[in-house]
C-alpha cells in the first residue's frame, strides 16, 4: 500500500502539552517538515525558549538546548559560532524575544548571526496565564490590563519585523499567520527560505508567525483564529519586510 | 631588595614606561620582579604612578607604599609622596617642573632637569628615560648595559626609529652632575 | 617551561586560555579587566577563534552557555557589577551541568563602587554564583604565574565534573605585570557525549536543560549534582601553607591579600613571632580540613581580606572554635598594606615582641 502521508521524522511522538485550539502545535511541525524535507534534521541544533514553548526540547527530533528567558539568540549565537556549519534555530513567544530579550534579538540581527528565529506572536503571555505582551493590542484585555491596554500608561505593541528590517544584518524577515490554510502554507514556504538563507550563510533571518491562543484569549478555538484575521493582521500585515537573500548580509 | 621603586607623575610622562624598563631590567638578570600601575581615569591626564619591585627573592606586596626609591615627574607628586620614602632611601625629583626643594635629612635627594635637558638635546618626550638613566647611576639596580638592552626589548619593532634617542637618552642621564 | 615573558595578569590570563585550547571568548567590556577582551580579540582570529563583543553582560554568559552546548571551550570574563548580570547564565550553566571558564576580576561595590581591587564578591562566588543550589569551582591565583597554572586546571576540572569554573583574581593581579612561563600543555582528552553537534541521523536527540517541573526529578538531579560536589571537596582542595610548621599563630589570606600579608608575616618573623600563613588557593571547595588541623595548632588566627569579612566565616566553621579566628580588612578598593597586617598580627600575638 502507498503511503500518501506521515508524520515528519523531525517531530518525537512525545505527546505536547499545548492546550486544545493552540496554533503551536502547527508551527512546530512546519519548522520539522522544513528541517526534514532540507535534509538538515541531522545538523538542526535548536534552541527552546522560556514560555509556553519552553518545552520544545522534547518535541523537535534534533539536538536541543533550553535557554534562560530570552536569550535564546545569544545562546543560538554561542552554539553557531562554535559549529558554523550546523542548522542553528531559535523558537520564541513574545515575551521572550520582545521584551525580557529585545536586546539579545536586536544584535543578533544586526550583527547577522547566521541563526533562524521562529517567532511566536500571539499577544499575550501564554505560560503564565494571559499577562500583557509586548504584543498586546492597544486595549486588548489580558490579566494584567483588564480595563484593556491602555497604550498611554502601557505604551504601544512593538512590531518586530519592522523593526528589525531597518537592520542590515537582517537578510530576511517575513511576517506570517498560521490561521487558515492558505495562511498555514505560506507559513511554511516562509520558514523553508529563512532555513534556506542560513544554509547558504547569507546572514539572520526570522518569521513571525501571528499564532492564536484560545485558552488566555478566552475564546473558542474558531473564535480565536477569526480573532487573528480582524485583529492582529490589521495591526500585524502580512508579508515579506526584507528580503535580501540573493546578495545575503555579509560584504 | 634590588630594587624598590615608586615612580610618580602625570599620565603621559611616560610613568609607566619607565617603570616597564626598568622591570625588564630583571627579566634579563632572572630576578624577580613585579611591576604594578595605578589605573582609571586617573591615567587619562591625571596623575599616574607606578611601583617596580626587583629581588633576589618573590615579591610579597607589589605596592611600594615606603618606597627606597621615589622618582617624582611633577609638584603634585612630590608633596604626596615625599614623606613616604624610606630612611636612608632616595628622592629623584624634575627640577625643571619642581621649584620644591626636599628637607628631609634622611634621604638622598637629587635633582634633575629633565625636561628641560630633553627640550635641549632635541629627545621631546624621552624626560623619564633621562631620569631613568640618573636612576641608575644612583641606585646601580642593574648595569648600564643591561638597561640598554631591557630599553630595545621594550621600544616596540613599529617604534625602532625611537629606539636611538632612548638609549641617547638613557646615556645622558647617566652621564649627568648636578 | 620555556621562554619567560613580562606580562600583565590580564593578558597572560587570555595568552593561558588560549594555550589551553579555548577558541571562543564572548565579553563585554569593563575596568579592571579589559585587557583581557582587548588580547582576545588581537589573538583569537590569527588561530581561528572566536572573540565576540556581546551587546551586554547577560548575552556573553548565554554564548558561553551555546557554545559549551556543544563541546567547545568557551570562556567569558569580567568585573564584579558584571559578574552580577551573569548569575543567572551561571545558574543555568550548572544546572544544564556544562563546562565553561568565568573570570571575575573583582574591584569594589555593591553597586557601580569603584575600580579599584576588592575580594568583596567571596560570598557570591562561593555561596550564591546563581539562584538555586549550586556551585562553581572557584580559584584564587596570587601571582601572574599562579593564574597562568589554573587556568588549564580550571578548564580540565570543568570538563571533568561538567560545572563552570571561575578564577577569582581582582584589579592588583589583573593590572601587574610579573615574569610568568607557559608550561606545555597537555591535553586532556574528555569525552563529551551529550554535546550538541547534530545527530547527523545516527543517534537520538541531546538535549541540554535545567527544567524538570518534577519536584522528585528535579531533586534527584541536585542530590547527583551534589555528589559530584563531595568528590570535588575531596580531592580537589588546593591550600598552600608558609611557616605553619611550627607557627603559634596564622593568618589566612587569599588571591594578592596574600602577598601583602606575606611581607607582613616576614616581618612579624623576623621579630620573633612565630606566624605562618594558611593561602586558599581553591576557595570552593574550601580547604576545611587544612584549617581545621591549624586550628588545634595555633593559639589565635587572623583573617585579612579585601572586604568587610567573608571568608573569615568559612574560616570560623573550620575552626569550630578550636582556637579564635580574628578579622581585619580594608574595602572600597583599598589594599591593606603590609604594616597594618603587621600590627595585626602583633595584636594577636599580645603586643609587639
Amino acid at each position: 500500500m502507498a503511503i500518501v502521508f506521515q508524520k515528519t521524522k523531525g517531530l518525537t511522538d512525545k505527546e505536547t502539552h499545548y492546550c486544545p485550539g493552540c496554533t503551536h502545535g502547527i508551527i512546530h511541525r512546519l519548522v520539522a517538515e522544513c528541517l526534514e524535507e532540507l535534509g538538515v534534521l541531522g545538523d538542526a541544533i535548536g534552541v527552546a525558549p522560556v514560555g509556553c514553548a519552553v518545552m520544545a526540547y522534547d518535541y523537535f527530533n534534533c539536538d536541543m538546548v533550553e535557554a534562560p528567558h530570552g536569550r535564546a539568540p545569544a545562546v543560538a549565537t554561542g552554539i553557531k559560532r562554535a559549529r558554523p556549519d550546523n542548522v542553528v534555530f531559535t523558537y520564541q513567544g513574545d515575551g521572550d524575544l520582545a521584551a525580557i530579550g529585545t536586546a539579545e534579538t536586536v544584535h543578533s540581527a544586526t550583527r547577522g548571526e547566521n541563526i533562524t528565529i521562529i517567532f511566536v506572536n500571539n499577544a499575550i503571555y501564554g505560560m503564565t496565564g494571559g499577562q500583557m505582551a509586548p504584543t498586546t493590542l492597544p486595549g486588548q484585555v489580558t490579566q494584567t490590563t483588564p480595563y484593556g491596554r491602555d497604550v498611554n500608561y502601557s505604551g504601544y505593541p512593538v512590531r518586530v519585523c519592522e523593526m528589525l528590517s531597518t537592520l542590515s544584518g537582517v537578510a530576511y524577515a517575513e511576517r506570517v499567520a498560521v490561521n487558515n490554510v492558505p495562511n498555514i502554507r505560506k507559513a511554511k514556504a516562509a520558514i523553508k527560505k529563512a532555513l534556506t538563507a542560513q544554509i547558504e550563510k547569507k546572514g539572520f533571518s526570522i518569521v513571525e508567525v501571528l499564532s492564536g491562543c484560545p485558552t488566555n484569549w478566552g475564546m473558542t478555538p474558531q473564535e480565536a483564529l477569526k480573532w487573528i484575521d480582524d485583529k492582529m493582521i490589521p495591526y500585524y500585515p502580512l508579508g515579506v519586510y526584507k528580503d535580501v537573500t540573493e546578495k545575503g548580509v555579509h560584504a | 631588595m634590588v630594587l624598590n621603586m615608586l615612580i610618580a607623575g602625570f599620565g603621559g610622562q611616560g610613568v609607566l614606561f619607565m617603570g616597564k624598563v626598568a622591570a625588564y631590567t630583571a627579566m634579563i638578570e632572572e630576578k624577580y620582579v613585579s611591576w604594578l600601575p595605578s589605573y582609571g581615569p586617573e591615567m587619562r591626564g591625571g596623575t599616574a604612578n607606578c611601583s617596580v619591585c626587583i629581588d633576589d627573592e618573590p615579591i610579597g606586596c607589589p605596592i611600594v607604599l615606603e618606597p627606597e626609591t621615589l622618582v617624582v615627574l611633577n609638584a603634585p607628586s612630590y608633596d604626596k609622596f615625599v614623606d613616604a620614602v624610606q630612611p636612608g632611601g632616595k628622592i629623584f625629583i624634575d627640577s625643571s617642573l619642581i621649584e620644591a626643594k626636599c628637607i628631609r635629612t634622611d634621604i638622598d635627594a637629587y635633582y634633575i632637569p629633565c625636561t628641560q635637558m630633553a627640550k635641549d638635546d632635541d629627545l621631546s618626550g624621552l624626560a623619564n628615560i633621562i631620569m631613568l638613566g640618573k636612576v641608575l647611576k644612583e641606585t646601580g639596580f642593574t648595569t648600564f648595559d643591561i638597561l640598554c638592552e631591557a630599553m630595545k626589548k621594550c621600544v616596540p619593532a613599529k617604534k625602532a626609529h625611537l629606539l636611538d634617542a632612548n638609549l641617547k637618552a638613557l646615556k645622558l642621564g647617566y652621564d649627568y652632575a648636578e | 617551561m620555556g621562554e619567560k615573558f613580562l606580562m600583565k595578569g590580564n593578558e597572560a590570563l587570555a595568552e593561558a586560555a588560549i594555550r589551553n585550547g579555548c577558541k571562543h571568548f564572548f565579553g563585554y567590556p569593563i575596568t579592571p579587566q579589559t585587557e583581557v577582551a582587548a588580547y582576545m580579540a588581537k589573538r583569537m582570529p590569527k588561530i581561528g577563534g572566536t572573540y565576540l563583543q556581546a551587546e551586554s553582560e547577560i548575552a556573553a554568559i548565554n554564548m558561553v552557555l551555546g557554545c559549551a552546548s556543544t563541546g567547545a571551550r568557551a570562556m567569558t570574563s569580567s568585573s564584579s557589577p558584571g559578574i552580577s548580570l551573569k548569575g543567572e547564565g551561571i545558574s543555568y550553566i550548572i544546572g544544564s551541568d556544562l563546562p565553561c571558564l568565568i573570570i571575575n576580576v573583582m574591584r569594589g561595590g555593591p553597586g557601580l563602587g569603584g575600580i579599584q581591587p576588592s575580594q568583596a564578591d567571596y560570598w557570591q562566588a562561593t555561596k550564591a554564583p546563581g539562584h538555586g543550589d549550586g556551585q562553581v569551582l572557584v580559584f584564587a591565583p596570587s601571582s601572574v604565574q599562579e593564574i597562568v597554572n589554573l587556568i588549564g586546571q580550571a578548564f580540565d576540572l570543568a570538563e571533568t565534573y561538567r560545572m563552570p569554573a571561575m578564577i577569582l583574581a581582582d584589579g592588583m593581579l589583573g593590572q601587574m605585570m610579573e615574569p610568568v612561563e607557559f608550561p606545555e600543555v597537555v591535553p586532556t582528552p574528555h569525552e563529551k557525549p551529550w554535546a550538541l553537534t547534530g545527530t547527523k541521523g545516527q543517534r537520538k536527540p541531546n538535549i541540554v536543560n535545567s527544567l524538570y517541573l518534577q519536584p522528585q526529578e528535579l531533586e534527584r538531579t541536585i542530590i547527583e549534582r551534589q555528589k559530584r560536589y563531595d568528590i570535588i571537596r575531596e580531592k580537589e582542595v588546593q591550600v598552600e601553607l608558609q611557616y605553619m610548621d611550627d607557627a603559634e599563630f596564622a593568618v589566612v589570606a587569599y588571591g594578592a591579600t596574600a602577598r601583602v600579608v606575606k611581607s607582613a608575616v616576614s616581618k612579624a618573623r623576623a621579630k620573633g613571632i612565630k606566624v605562618g600563613l594558611i593561602r586558599p588557593i581553591t576557595l570552593w571547595p574550601f580547604p576545611e580540613k587544612e584549617i581545621a588541623a591549624a586550628a588545634k595548632q595555633v593559639k589565635a588566627m587572623l583573617t585579612v581580606e579585601m572586604s568587610m569579612g567573608q571568608m573569615v566565616e568559612d574560616v570560623r566553621l573550620a575552626a569550630n572554635g578550636a582556637c579564635p579566628v580574628g578579622f581585619f580588612g580594608r574595602t572600597g578598593g583599598i589594599v591593606p598594606s603590609p604594616a597594618e597586617v603587621l600590627a595585626e598580627i602583633e595584636k594577636m600575638a599580645g603586643g609587639a615582641k
